[in-house]
This record gives structure tokens, sequence and C-alpha cells, in this order.
């Protein structure tokens, strides 16, 4: 268990690593010179080359690159002597755009990103699981067809589309929800969810059908395993039957799906958020990719790795507690 | 019951046809999905029929003094203008449309084309030599898959050049795309190479490319089309969406996740303006979605009955 | 060995089964009007390849044909009809009267949920009122009633810990717990290295004997039935080919599919005796 332990942490910072590596590649060394955009139009040569001393772009790939790592984790120093700015770990520098700490800047985001993304996994696990356990159950009647033909609709209707559509229709035409109004919860509770709602059934609809689909299969696959007709040969009543013997097996490999698309849903809804205005980190990545504002997108995507790594690793915790064949090794 | 089946191979490619042309569903998807590439391929002649080209601006079709809103019904729809112009210049939607189609088709299916000659190379090199070379593929699958692909799509995107971008959105979507088709090909490979065809091929010292390509390669046809038939939706959904959020095709190159982005600050004076792209696409990858599913039904009772 | 006394009644009664399926191809029976007794405390073999009906014929009685399987005729439990129980009613016989024993016993018992839990819930769910506790020493001791050897510790194993012959020792103390009149062992050994199938087959047998419960035996294996049964049919795609005495069957079978099927058993004309001395030295 513990070897398990220590070699799940290693992949991760290799994956980790490997990201940052990947991304640092990409923003620094591919993309233009970030002293000339921060300069801005009317700049020296000397200035730039200040700037370029100030950012520690004059000395090679691996000193900066090395020097970024070390700022994630003990925080790096920005210039010398009295014009020195201390960065605090995790370091992610500066914005180009507005001068603040990214990791402050995302830190902001993070809560409105999390609301986000609990509300709508919520949603999507209860009307996936739900809806998916209806279909199996009645297996090529009416309400099976009925379900799978919205499913493969809710699977294709991409969300931008959808989130416009529910706008002009819930909130311009039927006048159902106000316009949407940032609103802490504490100040006005009904408009803070209000505003919330759409993001929620927007970002839960694809989500809901795949988790659909996927209880159905795995509930019809495992109604045919030959421990339910064990179950049933030993006379168990049908309920006890599903309950114990269909669900558990079925439902697990949902439990671990889940971890890693909430995981993913945390770093940011870059679309929803940016239709809904909602000040996220997705919004945040969007807006830094328009006004092609390096440090924060960089950060934004190490972010987003971190935590898809992350779910995996508690997913692959998860599966050990919850399926015995993983966690208690054979004994003959 | 083993019902007496023959012991030819399996799946007969015209009872697979047959079966596939009397489903109805599948036959209505694939006209749309024809329609939409004919309308790709003939956008220049449609666009001199309707009499508007995509980049064309037409200040009479819109209300200066409204900021641009368009004039008359549904977001300005006319003879002139069958599907309505876009709010501001006047472009007109019709022939916007039918161009964006040529990047929505393009680019999918040049990245699902693209995918699956990645996917099914390195997952039949790994699932056939096994050892060494599929340690190293699966590590590199397990890396990719483990990517927040899409957030890094974007940031590659936004950070590289803006010129070839569609060339460059075929090669991001496919790199990030392969190893979901791999990791199926290797597995099959890996059972397939048991078999004794491909003993027997084997031991009459075939080589290992002629076994890969004659042996098992035909037997994992079914798979590899019902894999990309249902890697296509996707592919149009990540375009347009990577569009919609401004790092993929460049205006004033019309693609439908584009227009539907440039639609957000009017969906609620012009409904019209989203709803023509919006459909268009919905119903594009609706389309290839159930047209996946169906073909994969069809594909799996040929297996069973076989 | 005894044959079985024709003027009680018997235990169990079958008569004219036939079970059918509609498929896109039209009707087809998979058992066609079978006929056969089962004494009270007997074995009966049923024997034939695959495709020929037998576990068809064996889901029949337990009331579990797949969906869309038609069954017509009769069959008697006791004196008591089972074919015109209602669902609720067959769930009370199944697993209290009649047990069945599978033939992978890995893929039969769920690999998330102790073996104990598993031999417990059948007694739970039919004997109301019992305690954990009491459950759990009625499955320990079925655990040891079928040679498990540290029982009390390995009640809270899961499947996956045990060996095949192990497993499908799991399986017939989840039977034995009940105590039922017949067990049903479909194709027991089938999965099973050769050296554990004679144990599996010898605990059985020492089941029967000791329970007086009956056992009806489904094996495409003839030197399978010779170990233990003492009636056999001979079923051959749905058909019955030929029934009676296990010692006729085997010295004097009256068709040709049966003399067929007795040749693809070498061992058998030499010595039935043979098997026996090796099989019965019980290893655990």
């Amino acid at each position: 268990m513990i070897r398990f332990l220590v070699n799940r942490l290693l992949g991760m910072a290799v994956v980790l690593f490997l990201v940052c590596l990947f991304t640092y590649v990409i923003f620094f060394v591919l993309s233009p010179d970030p002293a000339v955009q921060i300069c801005g139009k009317n700049c020296t040569p000397e200035a730039i080359d200040q700037l370029r001393a100030n950012l520690g772009l004059d000395r090679p790939f691996w000193a900066q690159f090395w020097t970024f790592l070390t700022g994630l984790f003990a925080g790096r120093t920005y210039g010398t002597g009295a014009n020195a700015i201390e960065c605090a770990a995790p370091c992610l520098g500066y914005s180009f755009q507005t001068s603040q700490p990214v990791t402050d800047m995302i830190l902001q985001r993070l809560p409105v990103s999390a609301t986000v993304a609990i509300g709508a996994a919520v949603l999507w696990l209860l009307a996936g699981v739900s809806a998916g356990l209806l279909s199996a159950v009645k297996e090529g009647k009416f309400a099976d067809r009925f379900i799978t033909g919205l499913t493969l609709t809710g699977m294709s209707i991409p969300n931008y589309v959808l989130a416009l559509s529910l706008q002009f229709l819930l909130v311009v035409t039927l006048g159902w929800l106000p316009f949407p109004q940032a609103v802490p919860f504490s100040e006005d509770p009904a408009q803070w969810f209000a505003n919330f709602l759409m993001p929620w059934i927007v970002l839960s609809i694809g989500a809901a059908a795949v988790y659909t689909r996927l209880t159905r299969a795995n509930v019809i696959e495992t109604l045919q395993e030959n421990y339910v007709r064990t179950a049933r040969a030993k006379g168990l009543s049908p309920g006890l039957v599903w309950r114990r013997h269909a669900l558990r097996p079925a439902l697990t490999p949902i439990v671990t799906i889940f971890g890693m698309d909430f995981a993913g849903l945390l770093g940011g809804a870059l679309i929803t958020e940016t239709v809904f205005g909602l000040n996220g980190v997705g919004k945040l990545a969007a807006d830094s990719i328009t006004k092609n504002d390096q440090p924060v997108i960089m950060g934004v995507t190490l972010l987003a790795a971190f935590l898809v790594v992350v779910g995996n690793m508690v997913v692959d915790l998860l599966y050990t507690a919850i399926d015995p064949r993983v966690r208690v090794g054979s004994a003959t | 019951m083993g019902d007496p089946a023959s012991s030819s191979p399996p799946a007969s490619g015209r009872r697979l046809v047959r079966a596939f042309l009397s489903d109805r569903v599948a036959i209505a998807c694939s006209a749309y999905i024809l329609i939409v590439i004919l309308m790709a391929l003939a956008a220049p002649l449609l666009v001199k029929l309707s009499g508007h080209g995509p980049l064309e601006f037409d200040q009479a079709a819109v209300d200066s003094n409204l900021g641009g809103l368009p004039l008359g019904w549904g977001g300005g729809i006319s003879a002139d203008h069958w599907f309505g112009v876009e709010p501001g210049n006047g472009r007109d939607i019709f022939a916007r449309i039918v161009y964006g189609a040529r990047v929505s088709m393009t680019i999918a299916l040049l990245a699902t084309a693209l995918t699956s000659v990645l996917g099914v190379v390195f997952g039949l090199v790994a699932g056939y030599f096994g050892g060494r070379i599929d340690m190293v593929v699966s590590r590199v699958m397990e890396f990719l898959m483990a990517f927040p692909a899409l957030i890094f799509m974007i940031a590659v995107l936004s950070a590289l050049p803006a010129e070839n971008r569609q060339a460059l959105l075929v090669v991001v979507i496919s790199f990030f795309g392969w190893p979901y088709l791999a990791r199926i090909v290797r597995g099959q490979t890996m059972s397939l190479k048991q078999r004794e065809f491909v003993e027997s091929a084997k031991a009459s010292g075939a080589s290992s490319a002629q076994i890969i390509f004659k042996e098992i390669l035909p037997n994992l046809s079914s798979t590899i089309i019902v894999m990309t038939t249902l890697a296509v939706p996707g592919y149009v959904g990540t375009e347009a969406g990577l569009s919609f959020l401004g790092v993929g095709v460049v205006p004033p190159t019309p693609s439908w996740g584009q227009m539907i982005a440039s639609s957000v600050p009017w969906y609620a004076v012009d409904p019209a303006y989203f709803l023509f792209p919006g459909a268009f696409l919905f119903l594009l990858v609706l389309s290839f979605t159930v047209l996946g599913d169906r073909i994969k039904k069809i594909a799996e009772s040929g297996e069973g009955r076989a | 060995m005894s044959t079985a006394t024709r003027d009680e009644q018997p235990l169990l009664r079958v008569r004219d089964l036939t079970v059918g399926f509609t498929t896109a191809a039209g009707e087809t029976n998979v058992v066609k009007h079978l006929d056969f007794d089962l004494a009270r405390g007997g074995a009966l073999g049923i024997v034939g390849e695959s495709g020929s009906g037998k576990s068809m014929t064996s889901l029949a009685v337990m009331g579990l044909l797949p969906k869309g399987a038609k069954r017509t005729g009769s069959i008697e439990l006791d004196g008591t009809e089972l074919t015109t129980l209602r669902e609720r009613q067959m769930q009370a016989v199944r697993g209290d009267r009649i047990a069945m024993v599978f033939q992978d016993p890995l893929s039969s018992l769920n690999p998330y949920y102790t073996v104990g839990t598993q031999i417990m819930e059948a007694y739970r769910s039919h004997r109301t009122g019992v305690t954990r506790r009491a459950a759990r020493k009625i499955a320990i001791e079925a655990m040891e009633r079928v040679h498990i050897k540290d029982a009390a510790r390995r009640v809270d194993h899961y499947p996956h810990q045990f060996s095949g012959g192990m497993r499908q020792r799991v399986m017939i103390a989840m039977t034995l717990s009940m105590e039922p009149d017949l067990i049903i062992a479909d194709e027991p050994t089938t999965a099973l290295d050769v050296t554990v199938q004679a144990q599996i087959l010898d605990l059985l047998a020492e089941i029967r004997r000791d329970t007086g419960a009956g056992l009806i035996l489904i094996t495409h294996d003839l030197a399978v039935v010779s170990e233990v049964a003492d009636h056999i049919v001979v079923m051959r795609d749905g058909d019955l080919v030929e029934q009676g005495p296990a010692e006729r069957i085997f010295c004097d079978p009256q068709a040709d599919y049966t003399r067929m099927l007795l040749d693809a058993v070498p061992r058998i004309d030499d010595e039935i005796g043979l098997l026996r001395t090796t099989s019965t030295e019980e290893t655990r």
C-alpha cells in the first residue's frame, strides 16, 4: 500500500514536471518576447534590456526554468536592490496587464469556479445516475429509448449554444430569471442562486448525458454477471439482488470517472464562465488569452494540470478503498 | 444456444450495409452530413447564387441608428439575405454559414484522419511488439490522457503565431486525441496476436509488417470505423469551441464557433444571429454522434450473430 | 449402488418439459418434451454436449430462465407444482429448498463482498429474525462442513483470496447453510484443475450421504457422472436420448449417441473403481 502510494506520488510529480516544462517552453521560448510586450509601443532598447534583466530573460533557458520552478516552491525575487519585488511561494509571476501576482488573481477567483463546479457536479451526478438506472430497468421500452434520445441530444449540444439559448429563453423571452448581476451570497441569496442556476444546468447537461449512458451500460452489463444469477438462485428478492449485487459493482466505475471530471471542472469552465460573465478561473483564462497575458495563462494551465493529476490520484486511492480486489491482495 | 454459424470471417460487409440502409435514423443523419459536405464543397457556387460573399459588408441591411441591428424580421431575413445579416456590418449569414462549413468539416475530418493514423499505428505497434515499445507508448498515452487537454490546447494556440491556424488546429487536436483510439487498438491487437490465424501466418514465415497489415488490421476495421465516427463530432465541437474562445480560426475567415462567439453581445436583441450557426453546429454534432452510435450497434449485433 | 425405489413419490418429477425461445429466425426449442424423476436422496446425472439443453433444464427447474424464454410442462417438487408458483413463492423455494452450484465459482461469487456475507445473506433472507452473530456461526459451520480450514478466519475473506477449488467449496457451503432438499450442480468441476475436480465430486457425494439431499449433476463428462450419479439422463439437441440406472447406461448403452460419448471416455470401461480410489484421498 505504501509502495503504491509512493509510486503514484512519483508518477504525479513526473507528470507535473513535464507539464511545467511543456508550458514553459511554449510560453517563454516559442512566443514573442514578453519584455517587448510589457514595454509597450514607445519603448527604448535600453528599457527592454532593463526589463529582460528584471525578468531574468537574459539568462539561459535552463536557468530561467529553474528559477521558475524554485519560485513555485520557495518564492523568488524580481530585480535587484531597491527595485526588488518579493514574490512569495507559490510564485507564478506577475500579470503583464495588471501587474498583480498571478497566484493572488487565481486564488481570488477560485471560489466562483468551485461554486460552479460543485453545483454542476451535484446536478449531473443525480440526473445522470437516476436517468441511467431508469433506462436500464426499462431496457428496450419507451422510457429507455426516450432517455437514450435525450442523452444523444445532450451530448451533442455545444454548451455555449445551450447557454445562449437558455439565456434567451429564460431571461429575455419568458423573464423567469433575472439578468445576471454579480452579488455575493450574503447580500441577495435569491439573485446569487439565479446567477448560478443557468451555469449549473449548462455545465451539467453534457456530463449528465455521458453519465446516463455509462450507468445504463454498467447496470445492464452487471445484471448479466454470473454472481447476479447466483444471488437470484439463493432466493434473494429482486430488490436485494439489485441493491446489493447489481448497483455496487455497476456504480463503482462511475465514482472514479466522477473524480476526474470534477477535478477538471474546478480548474475553470472557460466557455460557461465567459458566456455568463462569472468571474472564475475560467474567465480569467479566457480573458488573458485575448490579452495575451502569458504568466496568467501559464498559471491557469498549471493549476488545471495540478487538479487533474491530483484528481487522478484521489480516484486511484478511492478505487482501492471501494474494490476489495485492489485493497486486499490475493492470499492464496 | 449456438445456432449453426458458419466459420467464415465475421461481419460480412454486405449484411452490415443492408442493416444500415434499413435504419431510417442513420440515413437521416448521413443525409444531413452529406448536405453539409456538399455545402462546403459548393460554397463559392452557392454564394454566387445568393449574391453575397462571406466578407462582403452591407450597411443597407442594418440600422445604424439602433447600433447596427439588422433591419427586418428574424435578424434581417429577406429574399436578398436568406439567413439574415450580422448586426453591425451586415455580412450575409448564409454565406458565412456555407464558408464556415468548409472550416468545420475540413478541420474535423483532417483531425480525425490524422488521429486515426496515429492511433492505429501506435496501437498496433504497441500491441503487437509489446515489451519495451509497448511500455514507452503506453506511458506517453497515459501522460497525454492525464493532461488537461482543452486548456492546454488553448494555451498552445494562444502562444503560437496566428498564421496557418487551421493546420495548427488539426495538429494540436490530433496530438491530444490519438491515445483514445490507440488504447483500444492496442488491447484488441494483443488479443488478436494470440489467435490461430496469426500464429499460422507467423509459422509460415510472414514478416511482422505483413502480419500487422494483412492479418490484424483487417480484423480491426469495424472498431476503427466506429471509433472514428464517434470522434468526428468531438472534433467538430472542439474546433468550434476553440474558435469560440478566440484561439481557433482567425477572423475574418468564418467558422461556426466563431460566429456564435461574436453573437454573444447580441443574443438578447438578435437571437437569429446565434440560432443559425448554433442549429447547424448542433445538428452536425448530433448527426455524427447518432450515426456513430448506430454503426456501433450494427457492428456489435453483426459480431454477436457471426 | 442403490436404485431409486419407484413406488414412493419422487423428490422431483419433471414431465413434458419444453423450453423455447422466440427469435428473429423463428421459434426454437432448446429442451423438448423432457421426462425424468429424481428419487428422494437420489443422484441424477444429466449428460450432454454443450447446446444439448442440459443447463436450460436446470434453469427451468430453478425458474431462472433468461428473458424471453418460454417454459411449458410440469415440474413437481415433493408434490408441489413449481411452474404455477408466483415469483414470490418461487423465491422462497430457491436457495431454501432447491440450491444451485454453478460452473465458474469465481464469476459466480460477487467480488465486492466477503464469502461469509454471501453465505449469510441467503440464510438471513429466508429465515427471519436471525441475528448477525447466529448467521455468522452458520456460515462458519457450513464452511467447516466443506472442509475449508481455518473457517473462522476465512469467513471474512473475499472470493479472489481463495483458490479455484476453495471457491467452489464456498459455493457448496452457500447451498449447505440452507439444508436444501435438492442440490443442482451445473458443471461444478469443469472450470477446475483435474486434481481438484475429484475432491469436489467427493465432497458432493459426501454431502448427499450426510444430508440426504437429492442431487442433480449436470455435465458433459461421463467420467464425472460415473463418480456420483445412480441414475443418468442423456440429452442431445434438447431431446432425451435415453435414461436409466447408471450401471445399465455404462455397461449396456442403448443409443448410438451414448455409446459414442462413452467411447470418448477411455478409462470408464476399464475400471470404474479405479477413479474412485484415486479420488477418495482426502487432501484437505
